[in-house]
């Protein structure tokens, strides 16, 4: 699987992004008169290299705070990586300007968590979804009405309601109005950043497939991001494990679930509360998630792992392919 | 078993300008002693709303207008604050879903805690300290006594959590409601406290509310489970007999949109269109719109009975096939 020629849609390489707090004024004073202060860096996402194939769907699992929303967002394109390429067919978005660069942005959209703050609160449901094709001229004026209509019957939404404002919908529709904006400008891709996370277990399902049903129709590739494995697992083709800013692990679905080899990995599919199971004592990691402020040396999971060695406090591993397109980051592979 | 709290019939409508929200209406169910029971629904379908009935915390424009809530053998719907006050935090204590709702963000930890015991309890603060530590610890806490002196931002949000629920132990209370305590925190971290709370319940005999949308959490934790929709409980009964063959078609589709349940890549079984508002709840059965096996007979409100031995479920045409007589 790894090793096809063919190009990937989107590839990113060596993606690293850090957010810096630099002092203000009155902390450079405290820290002139020696105070221990000094600027604060979060390496996010941390030289991450991922390539994701025309029709994929890959879901980016991962705890709070493991850097899966930046690297949603760079790979959407709505954040700039501080390090690394990102490429769309071959060739580096981050490099173009001009037209080219518009188009390739429009190529990828993003669906967002939150149905709440994602929408504009002023804006009429037909403004929200047809504004951005009217100005990329995917549609006229004259034309605004019926292509707006369309988009919004897509994404299963009547499209009576195109003259309403956000706040007049549920919580489910307003997440239907979100992917019908996405989808307005014709994407190839989709990045959706927990886009069912917070709604109710009905209306999770209702929206899910939705997204399986757009897949087939417009051919559809997805970034799918969830800290849920239960709807990763549903969805995705392949899946890729984040914690603390890296791919600590990934492999085709079927594979990950049923072959888990990172201790992180297996220590999160054992903590997933599963509706099968039945009264019975939970297993639990040991152990919180670090601060990405100050990561632990070497491999991240170290100090939460069972089976951490001295050489993983002090080498970070490789992300290696331990078998046909499984890749694993754990000095325990050798 | 000797119960610990009985709800009969319980009501709380709240008196908007836009008309009565019957948030809970006739709701009933009992708790046992050291028993978990389960309170599962989707937003809006009153299972937060009986919890705060419960302990009393319910404000205006809402009230308790009808119902019993016995806690052993004494009324609480009739009590006055007074009373109530005594209760809460001291026999009865409740955990949110957002620790912040519980702590106060501009004292220390050790400070609001010994609070918590002095304010029930005659004892030394001295003393008070000592419990408040040891409550720490058991919450799986590390280093308990350097953790009292921060405050609640030096935490995470599953140590604050943990916190919180140091809190409702501190007088070893012997009911605890929890408003679904662990859908903020990450997978591990709520899987640490979904062991620390099923030992508690196990050593000290507390019972257990646990109010959450997750069926998967209550299939691991709760004994009994009793399924809400739109104000009512629809189903109830023993956690794995539910939920291997629910009765209530809106129990059966709430499992059956569950991912794990479904065969991956295959369109996932939904409930189709959504709850109703409660203000303009239809007559009959709240379910009857978005049901397939609603006919006529739906348009008269069913009972919640008893269809088989501990099985209640409140449904014309409940699911029997394969459910145990």
């Amino acid at each position: 699987m790894s090793a096809t020629t063919e190009t990937p849609l989107l590839e990113l390489r060596g993606i690293s992004r850090r957010f810096e707090k630099k002092l203000d004024f009155a902390g450079k004073i405290a820290r002139f008169l020696g105070a221990p202060l000094r600027e604060e860096v979060v390496h996010a996402v941390d030289d991450v290299t991922l390539g994701i194939r025309k029709g994929e769907v890959v879901g980016l699992v991962g705890e709070s705070g493991c850097g899966k929303s930046t690297l949603g967002r760079v790979a959407a394109g709505i954040m700039p990586p501080s390090n690394g390429q990102v490429l769309w067919r071959g060739k580096d978005v981050t490099k173009l300007d001009g037209p080219a660069s518009r188009e390739a942005r429009l190529r990828a959209q993003m669906i967002f968590q939150d149905p709440y703050a994602s929408l504009n609160p002023r804006m009429r449901v037909e403004d929200i979804v047809g504004e951005a094709p009217l100005v990329h001229g995917m549609t006229t004026r004259a034309g605004f009405g019926p292509y707006v209509e369309e988009q919004i019957r897509r994404a299963g939404l009547d499209p009576a309601f195109k003259r309403r404002y956000p706040h007049q919908f549920s919580g489910g529709q307003r997440q239907r109005i979100g992917i019908a904006r996405a989808l307005a400008v014709k994407p190839e891709f989709i990045v959706c950043d927990e886009a069912v996370a917070a709604l109710d277990v009905s209306i999770q399902a209702q929206i899910l497939n939705l997204f399986m049903k757009l897949r087939q129709e417009l051919d559809l590739t997805y970034l799918f991001i969830s800290h849920d494995l239960s709807v990763v697992e549903h969805l995705s083709d392949r899946v890729v494990i984040m914690y603390l800013g890296r791919v600590v692990e990934q492999a085709p679905a079927e594979e990950i679930f049923a072959r888990a080899n990172h201790p992180y990995t297996v220590s999160l599919l054992a903590s997933v509360p599963r509706i099968e199971a039945r009264k019975r004592a939970f297993t639990t990691v040991k152990g919180e998630i670090p601060s990405p402020l100050n990561p632990p040396t070497g491999c991240h999971f170290h100090p939460r792992c069972p089976h951490a060695m001295p050489r993983c406090s002090q080498e970070v591993p490789k992300l290696r392919e331990i078998a046909p397109g499984h890749l694993s980051a754990c000095h325990l592979n050798g | 078993m000797s119960t610990t709290l009985e709800v009969r019939n319980l009501r709380t409508h709240f008196f908007t300008r836009a008309g009565v929200v019957k948030a809970v209406d006739g709701v009933s169910f009992t708790v046992g002693r050291g028993q978990v029971l389960g309170l599962v629904g989707e937003s809006g379908s009153g299972k937060t709303v009986t919890g705060f009935s419960i302990i009393g915390l319910v404000d205006p424009p809402g009230r308790v207008v009808e119902g019993e809530i016995l806690f052993h053998g004494r009324n609480l719907a009739t009590a006055n604050e007074e009373e109530l006050r005594h209760l809460r935090g001291n026999r009865i204590a409740m955990i949110f879903q957002d620790p912040m709702m519980t702590l106060n963000p501009v004292l220390r930890v050790d400070t609001q805690m010994i609070e918590t015991v002095l304010a029930h309890e005659k004892v030394s603060r001295e003393e008070a300290r000592q419990r408040s530590r040891d409550a720490l610890g058991m919450v799986g806490i590390p280093s308990p006594d350097e953790r009292l002196k921060s405050y609640p931002h030096q935490f995470s949000g599953g140590m604050r959590q943990r916190v919180a629920i140091a809190i409702a132990l501190l007088h070893r209370p012997e009911l605890i409601i929890a408003d679904e305590p662990t859908t903020a925190l990450d997978v591990t971290i709520q899987g640490q406290i979904l062991a620390e709370v099923q030992k508690l319940a196990a050593t000290t005999g507390t019972s257990l509310i646990w109010i959450t949308h997750d069926l998967s959490v209550v299939a691991g934790l709760a004994d009994e489970i009793a399924v809400m929709y739109a104000g009512r409980i629809v189903e109830g009964g023993e956690v794995g007999a539910v939920l291997d063959a629910p009765m209530h078609p809106y129990t059966v589709g709430l499992i059956g949109s569950v991912p794990s349940r479904n065969r991956r890549g295959e369109p996932l079984r939904q409930i189709p269109g959504m709850t109703p508002s409660l203000l303009k709840l239809p007559a009959g059965c709240a379910f009857r719109s978005r049901c397939p096996r609603a006919d006529e007979a739906c348009l008269v409100e069913p009972d919640l009975l008893e269809l088989r031995p501990g099985r209640r479920a409140r449904c014309f045409h409940p699911h029997l096939e394969g459910v145990g007589a």
